[in-house]
């Protein structure tokens, strides 16, 4: 064997994730240097999550590899594995990062937060510790990747922390994430069933039983869910991302929620010899719920950073129901679904990881030329930044799940799995299951609205504030991230068979199943993951069909009609003074939503009186949890700390009772 | 060491353990900072001599060189220290209104019990002559403990903190024959450094309350 080929992708993996670490560190040497940070540091930066991507699709079709590094505590050492599952969230980690650290580069601008050094440092670090996530193979390591993971994004998205709504959105999101992290550490505790041993090889060999089992996987489900934004543990979610800097809110929302989803079936899968099927329905509830709350209340948002992060919880409850799904079929030990749904979840992972990227940085572009988040001050903006509307729209049909998209395929494959469900053995299962198919079918259609909704109002139309037309369009490195990840949204929608196939790697240790063979069966062109007699999707005949319909309707219109473009007023309703303040808002088209699910809301409406002169209109659109859920409790925190500060009574004698009192009594209980 | 002299002795001891009760009650009731100081130092100096009383009965010769360490330490230094600071206080005439002093007593008097009825199967077990006066030690533990909850001014307080130390010293000799060189080297240099910082905090507290009643303190909490 040659020195050559000893150089395992797991060496190639640990040594990029160092060099990241390098990175970071690179930029305290001249924190306050814009141009060594943002032109050598990011892009380098960069290049090497490129380089990651590229080794993780070599692990992908190389065999497991372990390694030990003996750095951490002594006789304590770090256990690193990087098996088809890991490279596949490598791939996820190193091409979206690729997109985000090249976009960053170009995003900083002088006097913005922390100085670029420390971000550069904070965002690094990030990345690093997530790369190290996947590839941890103790619990030890995992734990010490996943904090860090949490306190370098922490930081990074407290980075204007002048402001108190981002401070306060950042100790949110630091205590669910630590509260998260207890829940995975007493997870590790049951899976290691006192044998003492916290490597993850150890907790394979331990046979687990039932009841310890399911208290193992419902810690986890805790905990990794309250980092990836499952229903009652989602707060954090739309007041950290929009506080954060966008490429942080794209990779937070586009790589992080999906390292939570990575340990979520690193422990379901892998950890635990076992899955029963009951587990599955519960997720699938969850995940149901939190698609239909997060889409729900994504299209009443004016925020364009909050409406996206309401998306991120739909496509993580979508995420959840598709690994629900697998859980149930595993359960009834039925491998070919269990692999379909499975496929579908890690499809959706990727696709979700590029679309999401993508809009949050177009958002971070919006942002920056127009410094302004709001809906209602936007519009027209196609005119002024074509590339970044154009690459925003490629972002918006993947997430409205239309077909040339990648969201279809994913959604596609997740209610073709669906459709098995009545196969299930077990009565009521098989009859509630396929309602939920509906619902998913429901939060599909609506997040397509969302997206209508988002893409008219900011680009469409005219621009709703004067000062719109300075806006500019993105420069040069911004622009290359942003088709970067647009290219990555494309490729995953046009070539489905080829995902698929590398797919069927990750599910094969898994579940024991792929859809690798069945979905090349229909060749490079069809994709039938089952049975092409069944259902079958042709992307590429779908969009020569879109681009023909479109170039035939294009040439009626010019041949038949008119053959000139005409330019006049639009008819006024015979109100001649109309304003491009007079277009739809983002309220007035979340109207009908807000409507329909009044329940869903708590809502405080304040409406002008018609004599009014200087009509405002303010509506605030708050959660229920919050206030069932969250309040009582801190309410209660609270009232327990203050009945722990009567003891403080100031009066240094009433303390040296207490430890007088406190020794007596020991003397008398323990002689 | 023949019989008789172990004898005599543990009467000797014993005699002594009384006086350092004694002077613990004389501590709880004591007004008068300057007295206290005397008092304090008395107790030293008890502890001095019981101290080479069991070293010259048993033949431990390293419980010489503790008693030594009592005398320069807990009879002249801390003392010393003591009279200087509440000369620089200017606190020298300072007489504290203590709250219900037989009320105090009587709660002395049952904490003596309480330690005596403790001490009883420990002392059984203990080998050593000295192993009657332990009772007697954590009583002194426990009254001096009584003394610096019922003070309200800062220096008598500190002195409760040193006789609580003395009473400890006690119990050790009593129970085992001291402890290791090492340890009781240890413990009386955190006497006196505790002492040193304890006097820059009463600087302290008086610069910021022009007072050294710790009631002043009360302030200090939350709200």
């Amino acid at each position: 064997m040659t020195a050559g080929a000893a150089w395992l992708p797991i060496d190639a993996a640990v040594a990029l994730a160092a060099c990241w670490l390098v990175l970071g560190a690179a930029g305290l040497f001249a924190p306050r240097n814009l141009a060594y940070v943002g032109r050598l540091l990011f892009p380098l930066g960069a290049l090497v999550a490129l380089l990651l991507a590229a080794t993780g699709l070599a692990a992908l079709h190389a065999s497991p590899q372990v390694m030990v590094l003996a750095l951490g505590l002594p006789d304590l050492p770090f256990h690193l594995r990087v098996d088809s599952l890991s490279a596949l969230f490598l791939v996820l980690l190193g091409g979206a990062g690729a997109g985000i650290s090249i976009y960053a580069a170009g995003y900083f601008r002088p006097g913005e937060g922390t100085a670029p050094g420390l971000q550069c440092l904070q965002y690094h670090l990030f990345l690093a510790s997530m790369a190290f996530v996947m590839m941890a193979d103790d619990a030890y390591f995992f734990m010490v990747s996943w904090e860090t993971m949490a306190l370098s994004s922490f930081f990074l998205v407290t980075s204007d922390h002048r402001i108190p709504e981002i401070r306060r959105a950042g100790y949110l999101y630091l205590l669910i994430a630590h509260i998260g992290a207890i829940g995975i550490l007493l997870s590790f505790g049951v899976l290691q069933g006192g044998s003492g041993d916290y490597t993850f090889a150890g907790m394979r060999a331990q046979p687990h039983a039932g009841w310890w089992a399911s208290a193992a996987f419902g810690l986890a489900l805790f905990g990794f869910g309250a980092k990836a934004g499952l229903l009652p543990l989602h707060v954090w979610l739309p007041e950290a991302h929009p506080a954060a800097p966008s490429p942080v809110s794209a990779m937070m929302s586009g790589v992080m929620l999906k390292a939570s989803i990575y340990g979520l079936l690193r422990v379901t899968f892998d950890l635990l010899q076992t899955q029963l099927w009951w587990w599955g329905v519960i997720v699938l509830a969850l995940g149901l719920l939190t698609a239909l709350f997060g889409v729900i209340f994504s299209a009443v948002q004016t925020d364009m950073k909050r409406l996206l992060a309401y998306s991120s919880i739909e496509n993580i409850g979508l995420i959840l129901v598709a690994y629900g799904l697998a859980v149930t079929f595993r359960g009834f030990g039925m491998a070919a679904l269990a692999a379909l749904a499975l496929t579908a979840m890690l499809y959706h992972c990727l696709n979700h990881a590029a679309f999401k990227s993508l809009l949050f940085l177009c958002t971070g572009s919006v942002l920056h030329a127009t410094r302004s988040r709001s809906l209602g001050r936007l519009g027209g903006l196609i005119h002024r930044m074509p590339w970044v509307a154009w690459l925003a729209l490629v972002g918006v049909l993947a997430s409205a799940g239309l077909p040339p998209g990648n969201g279809f395929v994913s959604e596609w494959l997740l209610l073709q799995g669906f459709l098995f469900t009545p196969g299930l053995p077990h009565g009521y299962v098989n009859m509630l299951v396929p309602v939920a198919a509906a619902a998913v079918a429901m939060t599909a259609a609506l997040s397509g609205y969302v997206m209508v909704k988002f893409f008219g109002i900011v680009f469409l139309g005219r621009p709703r504030e004067e000062s719109l037309v300075q806006a500019h369009d993105a420069g040069t490195l911004e622009r290359i991230g942003l088709t970067w990840l647009a290219a990555l949204c494309l490729l995953l929608g046009l070539a489905p068979v080829a995902v698929i196939g590398e797919l069927d790697r990750v599910t094969r240790p898994l579940v024991g199943h792929g859809l690798g063979e069945a979905a090349r069966a229909g060749g490079w062109l069809l994709l039938a993951p089952i049975d092409a007699a069944r259902a079958s999707y042709s992307p590429l005949l779908v969009l020569a069909a879109i681009a023909a319909v479109f170039a035939l309707a294009v040439m009626a219109v010019h041949r038949l009609y008119h053959r000139r473009v005409r330019r006049a007023d639009p008819w006024d309703c015979g109100f001649p003074r109309q304003t491009a303040r007079m277009q739809d808002t983002a309220e007035g088209f979340g109207q009908p939503i807000r409507q329909v699910f009044e329940p869903f809301f708590r809502m405080e409406r304040e409406l002008p009186s018609p004599f009014d002169a200087t009509p405002r209109y303010r509506v605030t659109v708050a959660d229920h949890l919050w206030h069932w859920l969250y309040l009582p409790i801190a309410r209660a925190a609270e009232f327990g700390t203050r009945l722990v500060a009567f003891l403080q009574q100031g009066r240094i004698a009433v303390y040296l009772l207490y430890s007088f009192f406190t020794l007596l009594a020991l003397l008398f209980f323990i002689r | 060491m023949t019989p008789a002299t172990v004898s005599i002795g543990a009467q000797f001891i014993n005699l002594l353990a009384a006086v350092l009760l004694l002077l613990s009650f004389a501590m709880l009731s004591q007004r008068r900072i300057l007295s206290l100081i005397d008092l304090f130092a008395m107790q030293g100096a008890v502890l001095f001599v019981s101290t080479l009383v069991v070293a010259f009965t048993t033949g431990q010769v390293h419980l010489y060189y503790s008693a030594t360490l009592t005398l320069v330490l807990k009879v002249l230094l801390l003392p010393w220290i003591l009279h200087r600071l509440i000369r620089r206080l200017n606190v020298k005439w300072d007489v504290e209104t203590l709250i219900n002093i037989p009320t105090t007593m009587l709660v002395g008097i049952v904490l003596v019990i309480f330690a005596f009825n403790l001490a009883l199967p420990i002392s059984e077990l203990a080998g050593t002559i000295t192993r009657s006066t332990l009772g007697i030690a954590l009583a002194t533990v426990m009254l001096s403990f009584l003394m610096m909850i019922t003070r309200r001014k800062a220096v008598p307080q500190v002195i409760g903190f040193l006789a609580m130390e003395n009473g400890l010293f006690f119990a050790a000799t009593s129970a085992t024959y001291g402890m290791p060189m090492v340890v009781e080297l240890g413990i009386a240099l955190d006497v006196l450094v505790g002492m040193i910082i304890l006097g820059v905090f009463f600087f302290q507290i008086r610069e910021q309350f022009d007072s050294l009643d710790i009631r002043h303190l009360e302030q200090l909490r939350e709200e």
